[in-house]
């Protein structure tokens, strides 16, 4: 087996430049990887393109990188819930790219599985189709939408193996599996690593040709955005 | 006029045995404490969960559970969980039956706006516009007025719109329409109290009026 492991973090995101196109995986705040995160907010990079469902908090996830202006765009399916965010875009310092969730997760996924472009249904006839190239299928229309690729994904798991193979828990798998496909480097945090061989081979979400670098995370703050109770 | 609650327990009415069913934030979030107990429904959650459970208590919650409004969950019995490309590739395959979502205008032709409003702040379209391509039955709940008293119910949208011909039924504050295939809201029934003088009233887009309307009747 290929080991893919490195030391930690700050060994794991060392040669990221600036000006490259990442990933980042989590929905909201969950399955967010933490502890590249902070370890990113050591390096002294800027114009980062980033490629994420969402744009965190102020305080907490792609947030932090956003207040220490390390990013240059954004390309998201929702970005509220991020008054700094807001400021950078409203002051022409930050771009978006906004584009329908859906859409977002299917151009990962061809990014990796390496389809250039397919069509979809989301957007047609609003201001997203401006531009792209549509298309009547059995009487329907569809628009055309290329692949999303990077030159680094750093995602989240739950557990992993030094060969790199990855299992999720909950729905913080999200976009995480397509972006590990997807990034040129993919760098894997999790919260549990264990020896190849270790983890059910049944139960493997991502495999491990997919991940170049692994290592296990710490000190797990895992947020939660909208603490909603039973009464 | 309904209640946000009434509005839900309404839209549950809608919901059929066996359906796989997608609920966006706010109003339709409360059609699930509507859904009668002898059926057999599984919501989907976008972000990657088949079967949501009712809110957690407090030493249920799991940061890695939540929903596409980011709130913690809880799992029903035989649940699934899996990637966002799989949660898309269900809502766009046709797999998802019935979606139920908020909007700031709909058009008699049917097209829904929900996502962006000129001069504030563009927080983005998340799944609305994946989701409202794909059902075959989309209900939209809302008010049938915004703050400001303008109907909601126009001959077209002037907001940017999320997606075009796909809203089939909607159920506002003050009534049950149905969206006419040649164009046109169809009023099918009133609130309790409600004229129809009211609704017409208030309703910009082609509002059409066959025979009595009924008074929806709460239990």
């Amino acid at each position: 087996m290929i080991n893919k492991t490195v030391k930690n973090a700050r060994e794991a995101v060392a040669d990221i430049p600036s000006n490259c196109m990442l990933m980042m995986g989590g929905f909201g705040l969950t399955g967010i990887p933490e502890n590249c995160i902070s370890a990113l907010l050591e390096r002294d990079i800027t114009g980062l393109t980033i490629v994420s469902n969402n744009a965190g908090v102020d305080d907490f996830g792609i947030g932090l990188l956003l207040k220490k202006r390390m990013v240059k765009k954004m390309i998201s399916s929702y970005v509220g819930e991020n008054a700094e965010f807001e400021r950078q875009l409203l002051s022409g310092e930050l771009e978006v790219d906004l584009i329908p969730q859906g859409t977002l997760a299917e151009r990962v996924r061809a990014g990796g599985a390496g389809i250039p472009a397919f069509y979809t249904p989301a957007g047609v006839g609003t201001e997203v189709a401006e531009g792209k190239e549509s298309r009547e299928f059995y009487g329907k229309m569809y628009l055309l939408e290329s692949w999303l690729k990077a030159d680094f994904s750093i995602i989240k798991a739950w557990k992993g193996d030094t060969a790199g193979n990855l299992i999720f828990k909950g729905t913080a798998r999200n976009f995480n599996p397509m972006m590990a496909a997807a990034g040129k480097i993919c760098i894997a945090e999790v919260e549990e690593l264990v020896e190849a061989g270790e983890l059910n081979p049944n139960e493997i979400h991502t495999p491990g040709i997919y991940v170049q670098r692994i290592f296990q995370g710490k000190d797990y703050e895992k947020r939660i955005e909208q603490r909603t109770v039973s009464k | 006029m309904l209640t946000k609650d009434q509005i839900a327990q309404r839209i549950a009415k809608e919901v059929k045995n066996g359906q796989y069913i997608n609920l966006g934030i706010g109003i339709p979030t409360l059609v699930a404490n509507y859904i009668p107990d002898n059926l057999e429904v599984v919501l989907q959650s976008e972000n990657g969960l088949l079967g949501i459970g009712p809110f957690p208590t407090e030493d249920q919650i799991d940061p890695d559970l939540i929903n596409a409004g980011k709130q913690t969950v809880t799992m029903a019995k035989g649940s699934a969980l899996f990637n966002s490309a799989e949660s898309f590739a269900m809502i766009r395959g046709g797999h998802v039956h019935l979606t139920i979502l908020g909007a700031m205008e709909v058009s008699e032709n049917g097209d829904i706006a929900n996502w962006k409003i000129p001069g504030k702040m563009v927080k983005g379209m998340g799944g609305a516009m994946d989701l409202v391509a794909s059902a075959d039955n989309i209900i939209v709940a809302m008010q049938h007025c915004s703050r400001s008293g303008e109907s909601k119910l126009l001959t077209e949208c002037s907001l940017p719109i999320t997606g075009i011909r796909c809203v089939k039924k909607i159920v506002t504050d003050l009534a049950v329409l149905e969206i006419s295939d040649q164009g046109g809201f169809v009023l099918k029934e009133r609130a309790p109290g409600v004229s129809v003088e009211e609704i017409q009233s208030k309703t910009a887009g082609k509002l059409i009026i066959e025979g009595d309307i009924p008074e929806m009747i709460f239990e």
